[in-house]
This record gives structure tokens, sequence and C-alpha cells, in this order.
């Protein structure tokens, strides 16, 4: 039957290579999540446009709020830079989260999938490497943020030390706020409708809060409004790191907040994801 | 170390999605270290079985075990153990061959440098060599294929799922692949395969299992399956289409069987369970003056088999099964 197309020598190849029934130990979970993390940055690797949201979002959002609304709400551009870069940066980084979302229900219609689940592998690993980028991109965008504040003449008097507990905060609600997105992205269809619901829960999350102008100002019944959004929670935690100012009470808000996202739809996300 | 026979057993499984059926009540027994056929055409439910005993999706019902351990309980000694390569590719198009092969050792548990090797080894074994530093998306279908059933050995499975692996492949690399899942065979593997070629279960498998309508409509080897319906079937074509009723009569009255007429107006079939008088019958049609052009008798088709067993070809099954999909999607 054998057509001998391939020469002898890879014949008796393929002989060895499927009489090898040598079973390596299970992989770590440690090991399993770094693997699929290596896998989400190979794709960068191929598609280098897909950094395109963590390079331009932050330059054009610090700009365009910046100069936009400067004059108006603080009476000078420099004087809301100090006020509106965390606040941008938080809603920067919280609205990339979104595309892991996207990312997913892309991926997860792909035959790879299929293998994927069959492997005897430590179930989460193939989300957790991929947020593990993801980190690695909100941290990408928030460096360069950063760097075009400082430019522009963005003085933290928190220093080196608060900045980067900013942005650590920021990561860790980011991480919690992902699992959201990863839900969302099994339960829909398709990418255009995973974008409406995101969009849905987005911008109100982002633009009621205290991004942009003090709560003080908003008419008192939007005041409580304002201040339970977990995007203002993480706001004020985040320009308390980067003025100096944190209070611990805020911090621990936002620490509670991620752990209920997580607590919620972590499990959630991935009993949809076997279920699928 | 184990004692079972079976390398798959499965009772009564059941998959319902809403209304439909897809799987409705499947019973498999596959014995150690032989290539099982699951034949049936288009939306039979032999992926929906695949899936579920690749512990993909969950049974509405019944139960399976995989080398003795239940797939849903046990889901992860299952994995283990078993490799699936679906109907489309499951390896990832973005990636190089090789980024994919070690990908899956490093998730299999190999250090770097081993699943570097074992890579290359099966590279090198499946004729990809060449074609390890592109990306999957330019390979052609063949190739893809072949990685796609090099992924699954990378670690060598006792159990290897393979949902229509030649669908879409020319001759040649259809052929390859079934060399593959001998040599594969030969090393100990057992192999469930579902295909809806009638020549490629004939060709591969020890035992076949007819589905269709999710249910299992007959069972056993190939040969036990083709002499279920019959030893054999004679067919006729005559010189003179004319002469066809004629010629049909004399075949009833001497064989006592039905005749059927075929779409060529001078030909004519009908089974026969005794070789000698189909003999005499085709004596007989000399005798009444009927020119005969040729006749055969052969061993029945897979297709032939599916025709007695569901009264109608798997052609026609299929057809009606997409009209349904697609009446539902």
């Amino acid at each position: 039957m054998s057509k001998n197309m391939e020469p002898v020598d890879q014949r008796e190849a393929l002989q060895s290579a499927l009489a090898s029934r040598e079973r390596p130990p299970k992989a770590s979970p440690v090991s399993a999540s770094l693997t699929f993390g290596g896998r989400s940055l190979l794709k960068i690797k191929y598609v280098p446009e897909q950094l395109f949201d963590i390079t331009a979002f932050p330059i054009i959002f610090l700009l365009m709020f910046t100069y936009m609304f400067g004059g108006a709400i603080a009476g000078s551009t420099a004087e809301y830079l100090q006020f509106v870069l965390p606040g941008v940066l938080v809603l920067t980084v919280v609205m990339i989260t979104m595309y892991t979302g996207v990312e997913l229900n892309n991926d997860i219609t792909k035959g790879v999938f299929d293998r994927f689940r069959t492997l005897p592998i430590w179930r989460p690993s193939v989300l957790v490497g991929a947020l593990l980028v993801d980190l690695v991109r909100y941290t990408a965008a928030s460096a360069i943020m950063i760097t075009l504040g400082l430019i522009l003449g963005f003085r933290p008097e928190g220093g080196v030390i608060g900045v980067l507990l900013g942005v650590a905060i920021l990561l860790v609600f980011s991480f919690s706020l992902s699992w959201i997105w990863t839900t969302l992205g099994i339960i829909m269809r398709s990418e255009k409708s995973l974008m409406g619901a995101s969009m849905m829960v987005l911008f109100p999350l982002t633009f009621i809060s205290n991004v942009f102008v003090d709560p003080q100002t908003m008419p008192g019944w939007l005041q409580p409004i304002v201040e339970i959004n977990p995007v203002s929670m993480l706001v004020v935690a985040v320009r308390g790191f980067m003025e100096g100012s944190a209070a611990m009470a805020d911090v621990g808000w936002v620490l509670l907040v991620s752990a209920v996202l997580v607590a919620i739809f972590a499990p959630l996300t991935m009993y949809l994801y076997y279920r699928k | 170390m184990e004692q079972q026979t079976y390398a798959i057993e499965a009772e009564g499984l059941v998959k319902t999605f809403g209304e439909t059926r897809a799987v409705d009540g499947a019973d498999l027994t596959v014995p150690k270290g032989t290539v099982y056929g699951v034949l049936g055409p288009n939306g039979a439910g032999k992926t929906t079985t695949i899936r579920m005993l690749a512990t993909l999706l969950q049974p509405s019902a019944g139960r399976a075990r995989v080398f003795g351990h239940d797939i849903v309980e046990e889901a992860d000694q299952v994995r283990a153990r078993i490799s699936m390569t679906g109907q489309f590719a499951s390896v990832d198009k973005d990636l190089s061959g090789m980024e994919n092969l070690v990908m899956l050792g490093r998730l299999m548990g190999y250090t770097k440098p081993e699943a570097k090797k074992r890579a290359k080894e099966l590279l090198y074994a499946f004729g990809l060599g060449e074609a390890a530093k592109k990306q999957v998306k330019t390979y052609s279908g063949g190739m893809q294929r072949r990685l796609d059933i090099a992924a699954s050995i990378v670690v060598t499975p006792d159990v290897l799922f393979l949902d229509e692996p030649t669908t879409g492949l020319d001759p040649r690399s259809r052929n390859q692949v079934w060399d593959i899942v001998r040599m594969l065979v030969d090393a100990g593997t057992t192999v469930l395969l579902t295909t809806q070629y009638l020549e490629e279960a004939d060709q591969l498998a020890d035992r076949i299992a007819v589905i269709d309508q999710g249910k299992v409509i007959a069972e056993g080897t190939s040969g036990e399956l083709k002499s279920s319906v019959g030893s054999g079937k004679l067919h006729v074509r005559l010189f003179h289409p004319e002469t066809r009723e004629l010629a049909k009569q004399v075949l009833g009255r001497k064989l006592g069987t039905v005749v059927e007429l075929a779409s060529d107006p001078s030909a004519l079939s009908t089974w026969v369970n005794d070789v000698n008088r189909a003999a005499h019958a085709i004596g007989e049609l000399e005798r009444e003056g009927i020119a005969v052009s040729d006749f055969s008798l052969g061993q029945p088709s897979l297709d032939e088999v599916f025709l007695t067993l569901t009264g109608r070809t798997a052609e026609a099954a299929e057809t009606t099964e997409n009209e349904e999909t697609e009446a539902q999607g």
C-alpha cells in the first residue's frame, strides 16, 4: 500500500518517532501558564499592528484630553495635566483591557482550542497565560503615557516610588477586570456583539467617574454614584500614590473590588470555557 | 499493568442540543491496539460522539470509559492518555510548525530543550522539516493535516481520535495519512477515526460502526458488515435494453430475489446468496436468447451496505442532513 513517497530513512524516522512512548511529568501550572504567555508573545511577533492600542491610545488620549479640557476645567493645561494624567492613565488601560475578551473571542472558535482542552494541564493556564502577557501590554501603555506626561511637564509629588505603586495597583485592577471580558468573550457569539456589550459597560464605567473632573462640581445626586464607581476608587488610589498622599482605605477598596471580580468571574470563565 | 481488553467502552451515549438528538444512544467497544472506524454521512453524529469521548463535550446521558477511566468523572486521567485531531486544523495557524510543536511539548511537560528535540524529530519524520519555520497558514492541506497528527503524538497517546482525517485531501496526502495511522497502530496506539468515506473505513479499520441519525445501526468487521447484507451483488448488463424486462423476470424466477433496475437502461442487479445459483441464472439468460454484454459478482461495497441498512445512499443521507442543518442554522 505504501507508495514510498519519502526516502527510506524518513520512514525509519517516522517509525522511531512513533515508537517513543516516553511520558514526561505533568507540566506545572506556572510552566503551562508561561507557555501560553509565550504563545501570545509569538502572536505579537507575527502581527505587530496589534500593538497599536497600547502605543497610540495613550498618546492620543493624553494629548486630546489635556489640551481640549485643560483651559476650561483647570484654567491652564499645565495645571490640568497634574490632575488629569492619573485619570486618563486609568481610562486608557481600563479601555485596553477590553481587547483581552476580543482576542479570546477570536481565538476560541479556532480548532487549536479543542486541542488545548484535551491536554492534561492546569485548566486556567490557557487564560492566565494570556492575561499575564496583557499585564505586559498594560505596563507598556502606562510607560508610554507617563513618559509623554513627563515631557509635557507632569511632575508627580509621589516620586518614582509613588508612580510605580500607582501603576502597580492599576495593573492589579486591570487583571481582575479582564476576567469580565474573558467571560463575555466566551459567551458572545461574534466580535461585534462583544464590542457592543463591552462598550455598554465601559463607557458609563469610565466617564461617570472622577477621571476628568472633581466630583464636588457635580450635582448632589450624581456624586454618590460617581463615588461608588470602582473606576473612581481606582483613580483616587492612583492619584493618591502619584501625589504622595495615598490613603490606606482607598487602596483597600480597590483591592477588595479586584478580589471580588476575580472570585466571581474567574470561576465563571473557566466553567463556560470547558462547557463551550 | 492494566487488565482491560478494551480501550474505549461506551454505553448508551446521548447528546442533545435543544430539540436535536445529535447522538441517540451510541454503544461502542473498541479493542486495544486496533483501528476502529465510525462511518456515516455528515450530520450522523460522528463528530459529536468523538468529541464526547475526547472530553470536549459532556454526554447528556449514558457513560463511557477510556482505558477504564470515566470520561466525565475522571476527565483528567482520560486527557493524559488521549490525543485528538479535529476535523478542522487543531493547530495554531498563526504560528510556525516548529512553534506549535514546541509549545505542545512544553504543555505536555517536556523541558524546553526536550520539547525542541522532539519537535525537530517529528517535523523531520512527517516530511515538514523544510517548512518548520513557516507559519502554518501557508501550508498545503496535506501538510496541515500531517502537522496536526504530529501535534497529537508529541507524546504518543494510548488512544488517538481522528475526526475525518482525510476529508479534503488529495489521494497522495490521503495515502500518507493512512500510512501514518497504520504505523501508529503497529506502535501500539488505539485509533478511533470517523469517516464518511466507505473506502477509508474498509482500508484502515479493523472494526466499523455504521452510524446514522445518532444511532449505531450496524457494527462489525468490514467482512461481517458485507456478509450481513448478502454474499454479494450480481450486476448484469445486456446488449439490448429492450430485453431488460424479460431478463428481470428470468433472474427473479431463477434466484427468487428482488431484481433492481439500474439507471443505465441496459443494466440490472440483484443480491445473491449462492454463487452457483448466480452462474446458473446467467446461463438461463443465454438460453432465453438474451445477449449479456457483461456481468459481475462482487462483495458488496460499503456504499451498498449503507444503502441496505438505511434505505438511502450515503450521499442522499448527507443531503438530507445538510438541509436540516441549514434549516436549523
